[in-house]
This record gives C-alpha cells, structure tokens and sequence, in this order.
C-alpha cells in the first residue's frame, strides 16, 4: 500500500514543471532586469506554443532570451524589441497581439459570444415572465368560470 | 422548427471543430514572404576560409534549405532533395543550423549532398534572423532576393510536385 502511493507520490513531483529559465544574466541597471523580464514573460516560444520564452526550454527559446538579453543591454526599447520579434516571427510571437484585422475575431470574439449569451438570457427571462404576467382575458375568465363551475357539479 | 435550432447549432460547431483540426497550429504564417530575404554573410562548409552571402545568389531562383545533422526530419526528406536537384535546375542552398560541422560532413557523405554551398551558422543567429523555429525550413527565393514560399518541416514529393515546382518554373520565367 506505502509503495502505491510512493509511487504516485513520484509520478506526480515527476511531472511537475521546471522552471527553464536557468541562464544567469547579470544586469547592470535594474531597469534592464524589469525590462528583460518582462519581456520573456510576453513573448512566445515558437516550439513550445503554449510557453512563453521564460517558461520553455527549447533550444530556440534559449537563443531568443539571449538575444532579448542583448538588445535589453544594448538599450533597445520595449517596442524595439516587439518590431525585432515580429519581424522575424508575425504576431504569432506575441501573447498579446496588436488589435488588427487579421486579430480582430481573438480580440472581440469573447465579447459577441457574450453579448449573445446575454441576449438569449433576456429573451428567455422575458418570456417566462410574460407566462406568469400576462393577465386573462374575458373569453379566458369565462372559460375557467365553466371549467370550475363543471368541476362543482 | 424550434426543437431544430440545437440541432443546428451542434452541427455549426462540429463543422467549426471538424475544420480545426484540419489546420496545423505548428504552421506559423511567416511574415517575409514578399519580404527582402535577410541578408548573411557565413562561413562555408566545406571551405571554411570563404564566406557566402545572400547577395552572390541575386538573379537567381534559389532554395534555402535549413537543415542539421541533429534533426531527425531532415533525414526524411533529405532524399526529396536529391532527386530534386537531380531532376531540376536549381540550386539549393544548404544552411546547417547549430551543428557539428564533422557530424554534418559525416552525414552528408552518408545520404549525399544536393547543396551547392552550405552555410554554417553555428550559434543559430542567422536562423533567428530568417524566422527559422522548427529545422527543417525550405525558402524559395526569387531573382531580385524576395522570399516567395516558405515549407515548415520536411519537404515531401508532393510538396514538390504540387507547389514547389510550378512555383519555381514560374519565377524561373520572370525577368531578372
């Protein structure tokens, strides 16, 4: 029984993620280091798709930090870097992509799907309160009158 | 009527999924086809006191072909490659990413050479300079140095049959 669950006990800490980053860098100004880390935290990796280039550890992640580290030292702006990255590898590189046409679907996509869910709620909310609202009309009043006039006899 | 419309709904999304998973996400669009191709100047393989440079193919239809001898779909299509510098004009170029330049030699003796130079970009600076993220990558370059077709992982024959070809007959054509 201990064994089991020693055993799932190391299956679990084996799959836990590493941390890739493990370059270490030194920076001379702090803002560099922001920048820098920054940086890596919104640019994605290419290979791993769903890692951002702090978290991957591919060999091609590994280089772009290295770059990235380069261009930060060399004084590159926030921007600079972005148009370097984009130039090379499309918006695809970017977490956060710019608000285009190509993006525009990723960008308000969400936002229609929740307008319509919100319209279909009033819709049915407004319906269901007509049922109950909705008072009965002469003929209706008349026709009930029999109907529980019958149920007396 | 009313009773249909989940239906319909369930069928709109199965198309939407079905379509999905007929894309590839691996293939990222490359933001330099029509794009000036970047320019290096790198050392040869086989001559390693001598560079080459994009510029020494200007007018002239011409491959870049990324490849190492580490990458295992390299292997698969390094036999489409030979036939089709067999069969064709054309030069490709080779640029071997991030390799050991005795394990590239040894493995180009082993399957044979289509190159007609090969460029060695030892720290893959080129490669980021290019775009390159999954080796191999096959630009088709035109007279005048714009990339006009790019293939992400290994070139099959129908690949070549297909697109690459006609694509390269074509610029073949056009005025330098």
């Amino acid at each position: 029984m201990m064994k089991k669950w020693l055993g799932v006990i190391f299956l679990m800490l084996s799959s836990i993620q590493l941390q890739a980053a493990i370059e270490i860098y030194q920076f001379e100004q702090a803002e560099h280091e922001q920048l820098y880390k920054q940086m890596i935290d919104e640019l994605r990796c290419l290979v791993c798709q769903n890692q951002n280039l702090s978290a991957s550890n591919a060999a091609l992640a590994k280089d772009l930090r290295q770059q990235t580290y380069e261009m930060v030292t060399n004084g590159k702006s926030h921007a600079q870097i972005v148009d370097y990255m984009t130039q090379r590898y499309g918006d695809f590189v970017l977490y956060r992509p710019p608000v285009k046409s190509s993006t525009a679907l990723l960008w308000f996509g969400p936002f229609i799907l929740l307008f319509a869910g919100l319209m279909v709620l009033i819709i049915t909310l407004k319906n269901r309160k007509q049922i109950i609202d909705e008072p009965l009309s002469e003929q209706q009043k008349t026709q009930l009158k029999q109907l529980l006039d019958e149920d007396d006899k | 009527m009313k009773s249909s419309l989940p239906l319909v709904l369930f069928a709109l999304l199965v198309i939407l999924l079905g379509v999905g998973l007929t894309l590839d996400p691996r293939e990222v669009p490359s933001p330099f086809i029509g794009k000036p191709a970047p320019s290096f100047e790198l050392a040869k393989l086989y001559d390693s006191e001598n560079t080459i440079r994009t510029e020494d193919m200007k007018g002239k239809v011409w491959l870049l072909n990324v490849w190492a001898s580490w990458c295992v779909a390299c292997r698969s299509e390094h036999h489409v490659l030979n036939q089709l510098v067999k069969n064709h004009q054309i030069e490709i170029i080779g640029l071997n990413y991030k390799d050991d330049v005795n394990k590239a030699k040894q493995w180009l003796e082993e399957l044979g050479n289509p190159y007609a130079n090969i460029a060695v970009d030892q720290d893959g600076r080129t490669g980021i300079d290019w775009g390159v993220y999954g080796v191999p990558e096959t630009f088709i370059i035109d007279k005048h140095g714009i990339i006009r077709y790019k293939n992400i992982g290994p070139v099959e024959q129908k690949d070549i049959d297909n697109t690459i070809m006609p694509l390269i007959i074509q610029l073949q054509q056009e005025s330098s």
